[in-house]
């Protein structure tokens, strides 16, 4: 156990929260269903003209992946609170910002992956063309692990308290704006014939910075959160 | 002599300290405030652009500058707390919450009044709107993780490193909404190229400066009760004139 890398301990973490969640699937599926609900809802509530559809198609998509991710957070710590792992964890001799990494990675396998593999059915039901699909799954693979970076340090500091779950959504939804911007931005310029890059890269850019940053914030809330 | 540097840094002490400069702040602010607003509505000229609904600026500006400067005070004050775990530091900056919260509404309410003159529109979707009311969302965050932990401390620790976190985002949210509308519409109404006028500007700087010893003294009342709040077990507290009456 001592000989353990970082890289290993990531794989450790992330292999458990895996299997633990292949034993109750209905949890990783029920956010997939909101998020298609939440999508599929959008037409017939502004009505079924495919011009409009596909000028909303980007916004739609983002704002219910960004619901979508809300409603996972609260199981990313949850669990491993009450029956008393997480304790252990901020125990363990291991660092526990890479814990803490390893959960988050976890986390978007299991609520942000799925999203992005979903897209460009529910695209397509807009009517998008085949160009800005490949963006907005590009747009989705940069953005959603953002989300659940942002969100695990909303979800460490709610960690155990009463209403919980709407706490966090006001929490982390203003923090998350540049994500939705950013991601809507690059489908709409490749849809008005611009370059995407800018946008992907500005993506990027927000990535690599929650990747530094969130991990050890997150592990200092957790540790607030259990004295 | 050695002079005591953290006497005041005692919630106890700073009790005292801070019931005595209240009255020091109030009365200039209501003073410059009265000047202000009078400089603002009887001297200053009618603009030529805008007619006589720009006065509301001498609000407007003043609240979105306090309601910007707030957040970061609070969230030094949030983080001088989270590192030397100092008891007022934390008071202090969930007693600047509700006032930046004020002034950020404020200005957006003041904004949509003088917008739809303008603009024609009570709300646009301008960068600087936006990023005002993403500001308001934040404090209100702040305010509501505060208020829904139980522990004073925890709270304490927890919202600070949530301050923390918003003022890091600040700067990128303001910067991403701003691309965002460059990007999807063209330049909004600016304020015309002339300077502005003296009585303009007197008025203007008077309300800031009322605006600025408001929330001192709102800020120092505000700590007073959470002191009394959080100390009310303690042996000074039963000692003080207006708690044994």
């Amino acid at each position: 156990m001592n000989k353990l890398s970082l890289f290993g301990l990531l794989r450790l973490v992330i292999g458990r929260d895996l299997m633990l969640a292949m034993r109750r699937r209905a949890d990783v599926l029920t956010t997939l269903i909101f998020f298609v609900m939440v999508v599929s809802l959008f037409p017939l509530g502004v009505g079924p003209e495919l011009d409009m559809l596909r000028k909303m198609a980007p916004g739609v998509v983002w704002v219910a992946a960004l619901l979508s991710s809300m409603l996972s957070l609260g199981r990313m710590f949850s669990a491993d609170y009450l029956d008393g792992t997480l304790e252990q964890m901020l125990l363990a001799p291991q660092s526990l910002s890479v814990l803490v990494l390893g959960k988050i990675l976890a986390h978007w396998m299991l609520s942000g992956l799925p999203l992005v593999l979903m897209a460009p059915v529910l695209g397509l039901q807009f009517d998008m063309p085949v160009q800005a699909l490949w963006v907005l799954i590009a747009s989705l693979l940069l953005g959603t692990p953002v989300l659940s970076m942002i969100g695990a340090v909303g979800a460490a500091l709610t960690l155990g308290l009463r209403g919980g779950g709407v706490l966090v959504s006001l929490l982390v939804l203003p923090l998350c704006i540049p994500v939705l911007i950013f991601g809507t931005g690059a489908v709409e310029a490749v849809s008005s014939g611009m370059s995407a890059v800018s946008h992907l890269s500005l993506l990027g850019a927000l990535l690599l910075l929650a990747l530094v940053l969130t991990p050890w914030v997150t592990a200092q809330a957790l540790r607030i959160s259990m004295e | 002599m050695a002079i005591n540097w953290f006497k005041y840094s005692a919630p106890a002490t700073f009790y005292e300290l801070a019931g005595k400069l209240v009255p020091w702040f109030a009365w200039p602010s209501a003073l410059l405030f009265a000047i202000g607003v009078y400089i603002g509505f009887f001297v200053a000229p009618t603009d030529a652009v805008q007619g006589e609904a720009y006065r509301i600026i001498f609000i407007h500006v003043p609240s979105s500058i306090l309601s910007m400067f707030l957040y970061l005070i609070m969230a030094g004050y949030a983080a001088l707390g989270l590192i030397f775990n100092t008891r007022l530091s934390s008071m202090m900056a969930s007693a600047l919450a509700p006032t930046g919260a004020l002034f950020a509404f404020i200005s957006l309410w003041t904004g949509a009044l003088w917008g739809k003159p303008m603009w024609g529109a009570w709300w646009v979707w301008d960068a600087r709107l936006t990023s005002e009311l993403i500001l308001l969302f934040l404090y209100l965050g702040f305010i509501a993780l505060h208020a829904s932990i139980d522990d004073p401390r925890r709270a304490d620790r927890a919202s600070a490193l949530l301050a923390i976190v918003g003022s890091v985002n600040v700067p990128i949210i303001y910067f991403s909404v701003k691309w965002w509308n460059t990007l999807h519409q063209g330049s909004t109404v600016k304020f015309t190229g002339t300077s502005m006028h003296v009585a303009m500007q007197q008025a203007m700087f008077s309300v800031l400066a009322a605006c600025w010893l408001y929330a001192i003294a709102v800020t120092l009342a505000r700590v007073r009760s959470i002191i009394l709040e959080r100390e009310r077990n303690t042996q000074w507290v039963a000692e003080l004139p207006e708690a044994r009456s």
